[in-house]
């Protein structure tokens, strides 16, 4: 399955351990939780990049002890509106500080390229129907109205600091538009009524 | 044994539409094709499926009717109202055009 | 209220062309229709039993007089020429095209108008009480945080793919007009004792099949810590929800099997981490939105209306209708007037484009351009001068909008039920017509006094006749449709389920049945400041039961 990570496709160089007879080999290894737990000693004091795939029921906190062991944490999307790996990542990458890989996988629609990118997974398992489309998928919106765990300022940030919204198809003016403030002879008419 | 015709819902607007007995559709129950018996149902049920795989049509399935000197007419009330409209607003649906 | 600025503009816009996109990639055969269908469900897009149905978001209740009038050239050019206004304040048609919507979302993104997150398993429209801003009794404007809320929540990366819908109520006043208690998150707005707003936070309520009123799980949230602790929950939710049985999957079943204190806990052990970071509302992001909201240019003006009095007296359907639907407003000299959708034998909560431009053309004229649209599915017009009352009731008469029936008994909450609905067992509307005709009196109504009758066409509970003080639920028995009643239900500050009285009647007597349940009211309340709920509260549900299986 072609994987694109920062934005550009690449070749996995990662294999999918099944099985434990297959934890001899050389290379970058992906194990399921159970393994990671049941060769725990081994597997994190090898030599060679190390990645946990954890499955949607799993959570992060299960390894969160061993992130600075891991190179790798892949989180499943059993099915595409299973949403829990989006908060797993958000927790990844802001809670526990990790600064390794994240990566999406499973039954992932186009659609949600820019959410996963937002929450912190840096590398998506896609198939080549979903990859043709990253482009339009990820720059469909300028500006998002929430802070996330990607660095993009906030709509509200941009406000505050009158920042321009990258615009991909609306022109638009480059300074926020102030509400009207109501005159000093309108606040006063008013004041005795309003609580604010 | 009562018989069965086929609906789904148009894909581009929705509309309520049956199974012909040419494979093809129509918004007109009394051109509906009719099963008479399960496997019947369960050839005309494929067929339909296959249309909806490839993307034309949404959500087929078989319900029950009983033909009337011809004319099959639907059993049961949410099929009634499928086939007829709501039956609040009898200026609007397809009980507003003529068969 | 909220005016767009250009990033609102521009996200509307790209929103629009991702929707326009992705309807082209389900026509050409590129989305499969399981892949399609929750993209165009948070678009508000559903397929419904004729036709689509597109839910369009009317942010907690609040419309200008040019998106109204949008709303009815969009009734015209592509829907039949009619809307119906819904529980959660928003406005469906009922026959679209797919093939129109992408340009129907564009016609609405130019009058600042959406259909974002209408539907699907995400945070949807906040909905807040029809008066704030404008209610005597308010504690402070929950629009303003409605639409803190509504932006924050709007393709939030982390919440758009929940275990199930998610529904946020806010209320400004001591009176819970919102229904909190029957809402995922429930906010009731509250000042500490140095007078700092916040919020009293409630936490899963819901209807359907397993009703239950909302647990309280935190006695105040400073307004400044909104956002953050709204992520708590979110965040809480999505990871512990269930997701193998979608009857199982809401907010309110994590609440009862986790037990409210343990979930409290839980959101509080999350929300101290991210208390202080970017979600944190300073006083001056604060005071931007409430400029929103700043008060219209009022007149100073005399309480007393000497010219409305002599109306009154003069009029007696006038003086009818100011009894039921007109409400005192925080300013001395004007009113709150409630527009019903509810007229004797019709559809509920439905509206002409004919009727939605006269609504439009009164707010213009008689007010600052403002319309709501009411928990109740009726719409309301928030400022108007107590002189203007009449003149405006004589315009709202000559397109069938003067029912003198605002929180009556024909006032009925109704879903659309079987004739429109695939989840539906059975009709509601026609019942409802059934039910208000036969109480088509006024001085009868108004004998009767404030009662809410709900309609549901299927357990899904739409109309949410769980906390109806009269709830009525259709069921299909052996292919012929029933109707269950329960009493007792209130959704205000005293929130309360209904109780079930007994079998189900049939469409042919379940009006019969109404008036038997009035007629026990009228006879043993304790006089007529007695409302039905406060003698259902003192006799409980025996007596009713009795006199409506008695011939059985």
């Amino acid at each position: 399955m072609p994987l694109i990570k920062n934005g550009a496709p690449l070749q996995d160089p990662w294999f999918a351990v099944t099985g434990d007879e297959q934890l001899d080999r050389d290379g970058p290894l992906l194990v399921p939780l159970e393994i990671w737990q049941a060769h725990r000693d081994r597997l994190a004091g090898r030599v060679g990049p190390v990645g946990v795939r954890l499955a949607s029921h799993q959570s992060p906190a299960l390894v969160a002890d061993d992130l600075d062991r891991l190179d790798l944490v892949a989180l499943e999307f059993p099915k595409f509106t299973d949403g829990r790996a989006y908060s797993y990542a958000r927790l990844l990458r802001e809670r526990h500080s990790f600064g390794g890989e994240i990566r999406a996988v499973g039954h992932i629609l186009r659609d949600q390229f820019a959410f996963l990118l937002r929450c912190g997974f840096d590398a998506i398992e896609v198939d080549e129907r979903a990859a043709a489309g990253w482009q339009s998928a990820t720059t469909a919106f300028s500006a998002w109205y929430q802070p996330a765990t990607d660095d993009a300022a906030s709509i509200p940030a941009r406000r505050r600091y009158a920042v321009p919204a990258r615009s991909t198809a609306a022109v638009i003016r480059s300074e926020p538009v102030t509400p009207r403030q109501p005159s000093p002879a309108e606040v006063a008419v008013c004041a005795a009524t309003w609580a604010y | 044994m009562p018989s069965t015709a086929i609906t789904a819902n148009r894909l581009l607007d929705g509309a309520v539409i049956y199974l012909t007995a040419d494979g093809g559709w129509s918004e007109r129950l009394a051109d509906a094709a009719i099963a008479d018996g399960k496997d019947a149902e369960t050839d005309l049920l494929a067929a339909a499926e296959t249309q909806a795989r490839a993307g034309t049509v949404i959500g087929p399935y078989a319900f029950k009717v009983e033909v009337e000197a011809g004319t099959p007419i639907p059993l049961g009330r949410r099929e009634a109202i499928r086939t007829l409209g709501p039956s609040v607003r009898t200026d609007l649906g397809t009980q507003t055009a003529t068969h | 209220m909220y005016r767009y600025d250009e990033f609102d503009h521009t996200f509307v816009t790209q929103r629009v062309e991702q929707f326009r996109e992705q309807v082209a990639r389900r026509i050409s055969g590129e989305l499969s229709e399981d892949e399609f269908k929750p993209l165009r469900l948070m678009n508000g897009l559903y397929l419904q039993l004729h036709a689509y149905m597109l839910r369009v978001a009317v942010p907690y209740g609040t419309l200008s007089a040019r998106q109204l009038r949008q709303l009815a050239y969009i009734a015209r050019r592509y829907d039949r020429g009619y809307g119906h206004f819904t529980t959660r304040q928003n406005i469906q048609f009922n026959w679209p095209t797919l093939s129109d919507t992408p340009d129907i979302l564009a016609d609405l993104a130019a009058v600042e108008m959406h259909a974002i997150q209408t539907s699907g398993n995400c945070i949807r429209n906040t909905t807040a009480d029809a008066t704030a801003g404008v209610a005597a009794d308010e504690v402070a404007d929950s629009r303003i945080y409605c639409e803190i809320i509504r932006q924050w929540s709007t393709l939030h990366p982390e919440f758009s793919f929940l275990p199930r819908k998610f529904k946020i109520a806010v209320t400004g006043s001591g009176r819970d007009r919102a229904v909190t208690a029957a809402h995922d998150i429930g906010l009731r707005m509250q000042r500490d004792a140095d007078g700092n707003p916040g919020f009293e936070v409630l936490v899963g309520g819901g209807q359907g099949r397993t009703p239950v009123l909302a647990a309280k799980i935190r006695d105040f949230l400073p307004e400044g810590d909104l956002l953050s602790y709204l992520e708590a929950i979110l965040r809480v939710y999505n990871q512990l929800g269930r997701r193998d049985n979608i009857y199982k999957a809401r907010i309110k079943i994590l609440v009862r099997e986790t037990g409210a204190a343990e979930f409290a806990r839980l959101v509080e052990a999350e929300w101290a981490h991210i208390r202080n970071g970017e979600l944190r509302l300073p006083a001056d992001e604060l005071e931007r939105i409430r400029g929103y909201f700043a008060p219209p240019l009022y007149q100073a003006l005399d309480d007393a209306c000497p010219e409305l009095a002599a109306q009154r007296a003069g009029n007696r359907g006038f003086d009818a209708w100011v009894q039921s639907n007109v409400e005192a407003h925080k300013r001395p000299g004007y009113a709150i007037a409630t527009i019903s959708l509810k007229p004797h034998g019709g559809i509920p909560g439905d509206a002409s484009a004919e009727q939605m431009e006269v609504v439009a053309g009164l707010a213009d004229r008689y007010g600052f351009g403002e319309i709501r649209v009411t928990y109740k599915q009726n719409l309301l017009l928030p400022d108007l001068r107590k002189g203007d009352l009449f003149a405006v009731w004589k315009a709202l008469g000559e397109t069938g909008l003067a029912t003198a029936n605002s929180h009556r008994l024909s006032d009925i909450i109704a879903c659309p039920g079987l004739d429109y609905c695939n989840l539906a067992n059975a009709r509601s509307i026609p019942i409802a017509q059934v039910i208000s005709a036969r109480f088509a009196d006024l001085e009868r109504e108004r004998e009767i006094g404030n009662v809410t009758v709900n309609i549901s066409g299927c357990i899904n509970a739409c109309a949410h006749h769980h906390v109806a003080n009269i709830g009525i639920l259709g069921v299909d028995k052996k292919g012929k449709e029933f109707y269950q009643v329960t009493l007792g239900g209130a959704a205000d500050e005293n929130a309360a389920i209904g109780d079930i009285v007994g079998p189900a009647f049939d469409e042919d007597r379940i009006a019969g049945a109404v008036e038997t349940v009035v007629d026990v009211y009228l006879a043993e309340r304790r006089g007529a400041d007695e409302a039905f709920i406060d003698t259902y509260r003192r006799i409980g549900l025996k007596p009713f039961k009795e006199k409506l299986y008695a011939a059985h």
